[in-house]
C-alpha cells in the first residue's frame, strides 16, 4: 500500500504546473497548515490501534502478575498434578486442560466432517443463488449465544442424549472403556456435541472462503483433463489443505474459549476419567464458577493462572490458524478488488 | 440507495447508544430522581427466596431504601464483603479466623433465620418418604454406596423394594456455605470424610456424581435426572415437590425435615453461642432436633463507611429480625428463637458509623 | 483406474453426503430456533416485557430490567469500542503496511481471540476491585473491550477494499492524506464500517462472560451506572439454573426476545449489504 504521497506536505510543487485548479480552499487551507494534518491524524489514529494491542498485551500481563502466588509454590507441577483442593489448598491445572481439550477435540471430530461437507456444498455443487442464503442461514448458527446453547443443551439435547442416544451407545460400544459408566446426560461428550454445533458456523464460514480463493484454473484444468466433479473437488481441496487446516484450528480457538454453554452441560467435576459419558470440567467453566467465591488468595490466583494458561493456548492457536488461513486466502478475493 | 439506509440505520443505532449510554451516566451521578438509598448485597442461595421477599416488602415500606441481592453463593458473599465491592454479604457458612483477619474491618455476624439442609433424591419406583443413617449418607458422598440397593440404605427402609441402578450424586459446583453445613454434618458423623476432606465452603470432593451451581442448580438436576441424590436447603425441595429423607440424628431418632426439627435444634445453640455468633448446630442434641440444620447469617462491617448506607442497612436489619421473621413460616425457614434474636440485636445495636452507633435502640 | 460409471456414482454420491451435510447444519438452526421460539411464546407477554421481576410466588414477574439493563450495557459498550476500533482500524489500514502495523495487527488478533471470560477477569481486577463496587460501567468496558479488536479489523478490511484509484484521485487533487482519507475513503466505506459495527454489537449483546464479574446483576429496574445492572444474558442464565417452573419459562421468554433482537441485526445487515458490489 505504499502509494506515492502526492498531497503530503509538496504542495507547492503542485500548484505551478496546474494553473486551473478549482481547489481555490484546499489551496489556501495547504498553505496554512501544511505540516500538522497528517502527522496529526497518523498519531491520533496510531494511539487508539496501539490502544487495543495494548490491551491484549495488558491482560496477558496482568493475569500473569497475579499468578505469582500459585507458580511460586507449585511451579510447573501446576500443569501435570491432578487436584483441586481449596481446603488444603493444593491446586493444579491438568483436569481442566484434559476437559477442555476432550470436549474440543470431540466438537472438531464432528463438526469438520459436517463443516467441509457444507463447504463442498456451497462452493463445488450449489449454484450461488442457493449458497449464498445457506452460507448465511449457517453463520446464523454462530450468531446465537452461548448461554442460549448452555439452555438447550440442558433442557433439550440432555435428556435426549440421557434417554435416548447414550443407552444405545453404551448397549453397542460398552466394552470400551469410553462408553462406560453412568451417564446421566451432563457430562463430556455432551458438552463435545454443544461445541460441535457452535464451532461448525466459524469452519464452514472460514473453509468457505478459503475454497472460494482457489484459483478456478485449478478446477478448470482438472476437469478439461475428464475428471468428475468431485474429483475436481479433490483438487481443489488438496490446493486449499493449509486454509482448511487454519479454519480447523480457528474453530478450535473457538472452542476452547467457549464458556457458558460449555458450563452448563459438563458437569462440574474436576476429575479425569476415562468415560466420556462423566462429567468433566473446562477452564473457562472453573472459573466462571468459582472466581466469584475464591476467598483465599492462591485460590484466587490459582483460577487466574488457569486463565492465564487458557490464554496462551488460544493465542497460539489463533497465529498458527491465521498464518494458515493467510497463506491461501492472501491477494486472493481480498483488497484490491475494484 | 441502500447505502443511505444502512447509514440512516446506523446513525440512529449510534445517537441511540449514544443517549442511553448518557442516561446512565445521568442517572448515575445524581443518584436518580429521588435520593433512593441503594444497597448491594450477594452471597448465600439458600435464604435467597426469603431474601427477595424481604426486600421487596420492606421496599413497600421503606421506599427510600432499595436493596438488592444477587445469589452467586456463600464463597461469593464472604469474597465480595471482604472485598468491599458489596454493601452487605450472605452467608451461611460463618466465616473462619483467616478470613476474618483478612476483612479490612471487623465483620459482624447477623443470623437471620435457620434452615433445613435436605437430602433429596429422584427414584420413580419408590413412592414412600426414605430414611437415611448418617453411615448410608456418608457412604454414599464418599463414593463408597454406589447403588440404591445397597445393604445400607435397604437395612433403614424394610420393605421398600430398591432397584439396581447407579446412584447419581448431585453435589455443588461453586463455594456453597449449604456446602458448608453439609461437610461440617459429614465430619461429624463420618471420620473418614473428615480425614480425607474436611470442612468447607468449597472442598475437594471425592470423585463422585455431578455438581450445579447454587442451590438451583443441584435441585434443577436431581429433578431432571432419575436415580438422582442431593443435598439442598428444605425450601428448593419443597417448590419443587422433589422428596426428601428423613435423616437419623444423634439420639437414634430418625427425623424428617421441617420448622420443628430445625427449632428444635437451634435451641439448645442459644445458650452455647459465643460473642461473635459463629456456631454450628448440626447433628445437635435432642430427639427431635434434625441433625443438618444451620443458621444462616448476614455479614456486615461494624463500622459503616457512609451514614445513609448505614442507617438503611440498620433499619432493615431491625426490621427483618423482627417484622421480617413474621415471613420465614410460609416460605419454610424457620424463625430464630428468641435468645438468638435478642442476641442478634446486640450486634446490630453495636453498628457505628464514625464511632457512633447507627441504632439508638 | 476405475471405471467411468464408478467414478461418476462417486461423484452423485458425494454430491449428495454434502447435500445432506448442509441440510443438516440449516436444520439444526431451524431446529433449535423453533424449540427457543415454542417455549418462549408461552411466557412472552406484555406484562412480561414491562414489569420488574418479583419474588417467587408472586404474579407479573417480567424481565423489563434485563431488557433496559441489556440496552444500556451494549451502549455502554458500543460507545467505547466502536471509536477506539474504527480509529485504530484507520490506522492500521493507512500505516500499517509495516512491521510495526504487522504486530499490531497481531496482537489486536489475539485480542479477538481472547476468551470473554479472561476480559470480565481483567476488568474485575483493573476496575470493580480497585473501585470497590460491582457497576454496569465496568460491564460496559469489558464489552467494548471485546468489540475494539472485531470493529478495527473490520474497518481495515472494509477501508482497503476502497479502490486505489479513488485514494489516488482525491491525493492528485492536492488534498492532504488525512483529508483523502477521512472524506474520500471512510465515506466510500462507510457503510461497510457500519455492517462491521452492527455484527460486532450483535456479537456482543449474546455475551455473558464477561457480565458475570463486572455488571453482576440487579433484580430491579434501574439506569444507574454505576452500580450493577441486569442484562438479558445474565438472566437467562441465573433462571435456567433455578428449580422453579415459572423462571424456567422467564427464561426462555427472555431467550426469544434476545434471540431475536440478534437475529434481526444480522438480518437488516445482510438484506441492506445485499447488493453491495464490494461485498467479500
Amino acid at each position: 500500500m505504499g502509494q506515492p504521497l502526492a498531497g503530503e506536505g509538496s504542495a507547492p510543487s503542485l500548484t505551478p504546473n496546474q494553473p486551473h485548479l478549482p481547489l481555490g480552499r484546499a489551496r489556501s487551507s495547504l498553505r496554512a497548515r501544511p505540516r500538522i494534518g497528517d502527522p496529526l491524524f497518523k498519531w491520533s489514529t496510531g494511539f487508539f490501534a496501539v490502544l487495543i494491542a495494548g490491551l491484549a498485551v495488558l491482560i496477558m500481563v496482568e493475569m500473569a502478575i497475579n499468578s505469582k502466588l500459585p507458580f511460586a509454590k507449585f511451579g510447573f507441577g501446576f500443569l501435570s498434578r491432578s487436584v483441586w483442593d481449596p481446603v488444603k489448598e493444593q491446586f493444579a491445572a491438568l483436569p481442566f486442560i484434559y476437559g477442555t481439550a476432550v470436549s474440543s477435540v470431540i466438537a472438531l471430530l464432528i463438526s469438520v466432517p459436517v463443516s467441509l461437507g457444507v463447504a463442498i456444498f456451497l462452493v463445488e455443487k450449489a449454484p450461488r443463488k442457493l449458497s449464498n442464503p445457506i452460507l448465511f442461514l449457517v453463520q446464523l448458527l454462530a450468531a446465537i449465544p452461548s448461554v442460549v446453547y448452555g439452555l438447550w443443551g440442558i433442557f433439550v439435547l440432555a435428556p435426549t442424549l440421557r434417554n435416548h442416544v447414550y443407552p444405545a451407545l453404551q448397549s453397542t460400544f460398552g466394552f470400551l472403556p469410553l462408553f462406560q459408566g453412568n451417564q446421566n446426560g451432563l457430562g463430556l461428550l455432551t458438552a463435545g456435541l454443544i461445541l460441535s454445533i457452535m464451532v461448525l458456523p466459524i469452519i464452514t464460514a472460514v473453509t468457505t472462503d478459503v475454497l472460494r480463493a482457489v484459483p478456478g484454473t485449478q478446477r478448470e484444468a482438472s476437469l478439461a483433463l475428464g475428471s468428475t466433479k468431485w474429483e475436481a473437488t479433490l483438487i481443489v481441496l488438496q490446493n486449499a489443505r493449509s486454509g482448511i487446516s487454519g479454519a480447523i484450528i480457528l474453530g478450535l480457538g473457538r472452542a476452547i474459549g467457549e464458556t457458558m454453554a460449555v458450563t452448563m452441560v459438563i458437569g462440574n467435576r474436576s476429575q479425569i476419567s476415562a468415560s466420556l459419558f462423566d462429567p468433566s470440567y473446562s477452564i473457562a467453566s472453573v472459573i466462571a464458577n468459582e472466581f466469584t467465591e475464591a476467598t483465599s488468595e492462591i485460590y484466587l490466583q490459582s483460577l487466574i493462572e488457569l486463565g492465564l494458561i487458557l490464554f496462551f493456548v488460544t493465542f497460539i492457536i489463533n497465529m498458527l490458524a491465521r498464518l494458515l488461513v493467510w497463506s491461501v486466502t492472501r491477494g486472493e478475493g481480498r483488497g484490491g478488488h475494484a | 440507495m441502500k447505502n443511505n439506509y444502512l447509514r440512516v440505520t446506523a446513525t440512529v443505532l449510534i445517537v441511540g447508544a449514544l443517549s442511553l449510554a448518557l442516561i446512565g451516566c445521568g442517572s448515575g451521578s445524581t443518584g436518580g430522581a429521588n435520593s433512593e438509598v441503594k444497597l448491594q448485597g450477594a452471597g448465600a442461595t439458600f435464604p435467597n427466596p426469603l431474601y427477595q421477599k424481604w426486600f421487596s416488602e420492606y421496599n413497600k415500606i421503606t421506599p427510600s431504601a432499595k436493596f438488592d441481592y444477587q445469589s452467586i453463593g456463600s464463597g461469593g458473599g464472604i469474597k465480595q464483603i471482604t472485598a468491599k465491592t458489596v454493601d452487605f454479604g450472605g452467608s451461611d457458612a460463618p466465616m473462619k479466623d483467616e478470613e476474618l483477619k483478612a476483612a479490612p474491618g471487623e465483620i459482624l455476624h447477623i443470623p437471620t433465620v435457620l434452615g433445613a439442609v435436605v437430602v433429596t433424591y429422584n427414584l420413580p419406583s419408590v413412592t414412600t418418604d426414605l430414611k437415611l443413617t448418617p453411615d448410608a449418607i456418608a457412604g454414599i458422598y464418599l463414593g463408597k454406596i454406589t447403588k440404591w440397593n445397597d445393604a445400607a440404605i435397604a437395612s433403614s427402609n424394610p420393605g421398600v423394594s430398591f432397584p439396581d441402578t447407579a446412584i447419581n450424586v448431585v453435589r455443588r459446583s461453586d463455594g456453597s456455605g449449604t456446602s458448608y453445613v453439609w461437610t461440617d454434618y459429614l465430619s461429624k458423623v463420618s471420620a473418614e470424610w473428615k480425614e480425607k476432606i474436611g470442612v468447607g465452603a468449597m472442598v475437594n470432593w471425592p470423585a463422585i456424581g455431578t455438581a450445579a451451581k447454587g442451590n438451583e442448580g443441584v435441585t434443577g438436576q436431581v429433578k431432571q435426572t432419575p436415580n438422582s441424590l442431593g443435598y439442598v436447603e428444605l425450601i428448593y425441595a419443597e417448590q419443587n415437590k422433589l422428596p426428601y429423607a428423613s435423616v437419623k440424628n444423634s439420639s437414634g431418632e430418625f427425623v424428617k425435615p421441617s420448622l420443628e426439627s430445625v427449632t428444635a435444634a437451634a435451641a439448645g445453640a442459644a445458650g452455647q453461642m459465643p460473642d461473635d455468633l459463629r456456631v454450628s448446630i448440626t447433628n445437635a442434641s435432642g430427639k427431635d432436633a434434625y441433625p443438618v440444620s444451620s443458621f444462616t447469617y448476614f455479614l456486615v462491617y461494624k463500622n459503616q463507611d457512609d451514614q445513609a448506607k448505614g442507617a438503611a442497612l440498620v433499619n432493615f436489619l431491625w426490621w427483618a429480625i423482627h417484622d421480617g421473621e413474621q415471613m420465614t413460616k410460609p416460605l419454610l425457614y424457620a424463625p430464630l428463637p428468641a435468645e438468638v434474636a435478642a442476641k442478634a440485636e446486640q450486634k446490630i445495636k453495636s453498628i457505628t458509623y464514625q464511632g457512633k452507633p447507627l441504632r439508638a435502640s | 483406474m476405475p471405471s467411468l460409471g464408478r467414478r461418476k456414482l462417486l461423484n452423485n454420491t458425494m454430491t449428495v453426503l454434502t447435500g445432506l451435510c448442509a441440510l443438516f447444519a440449516v436444520a439444526s438452526l431451524f431446529f433449535i430456533l423453533g424449540y427457543i421460539f415454542w417455549g418462549g411464546l408461552r411466557g412472552l407477554s406484555l406484562g412480561f416485557l414491562v414489569n420488574s421481576p418479583k419474588p417467587i410466588g408472586e404474579p407479573n414477574s417480567g424481565i423489563a430490567n434485563a431488557i433496559v439493563g441489556s440496552a444500556i450495557l451494549i451502549a455502554l459498550g458500543s460507545a467505547i469500542g466502536m471509536p477506539v476500533g474504527i480509529l485504530g482500524g484507520i490506522y492500521l489500514s493507512e500505516f500499517g503496511s509495516n512491521k510495526f502495523g504487522l504486530l499490531l495487527r497481531f496482537l489486536i488478533d489475539t485480542l479477538t481471540g481472547a476468551p470473554s471470560i479472561l476480559v470480565g477477569v481483567f476488568v474485575w481486577t483493573v476496575m470493580v476491585h480497585p473501585m470497590g463496587y460491582f457497576s454496569a460501567l465496568s460491564g460496559g468496558v469489558a464489552l467494548g473491550i471485546m468489540m475494539m479488536p472485531i470493529v478495527a479489523r473490520t474497518t481495515e478490511e472494509m477501508i482497503r477494499l476502497v479502490p486505489h484509484s479513488l485514494r489516488e484521485a482525491g491525493l492528485a487533487l492536492g488534498a492532504p492524506r488525512w483529508r483523502v482519507t477521512l472524506g474520500v475513503v471512510l465515506r466510500t466505506a462507510a457503510s461497510g464500517v457500519a455492517t462491521g459495527a452492527m455484527l460486532a454489537i450483535a456479537r456482543i449483546a449474546g455475551e455473558t462472560a464477561p457480565l458475570l464479574f463486572t455488571a453482576l446483576g440487579l433484580n430491579y429496574l434501574s439506569t444507574n451506572v454505576f452500580q450493577p445492572m441486569a442484562s438479558l444474558t445474565y438472566q437467562i442464565y441465573y433462571y435456567a439454573q433455578s428449580p422453579y417452573e415459572e423462571w424456567h419459562d422467564m427464561a426462555w421468554a427472555a431467550t426469544l426476545v434476545l434471540v431475536t433482537m440478534i437475529l434481526a441485526l444480522n438480518i437488516a445487515v445482510r438484506l441492506l449489504t445485499r447488493n453491495r458490489h464490494q461485498q467479500a
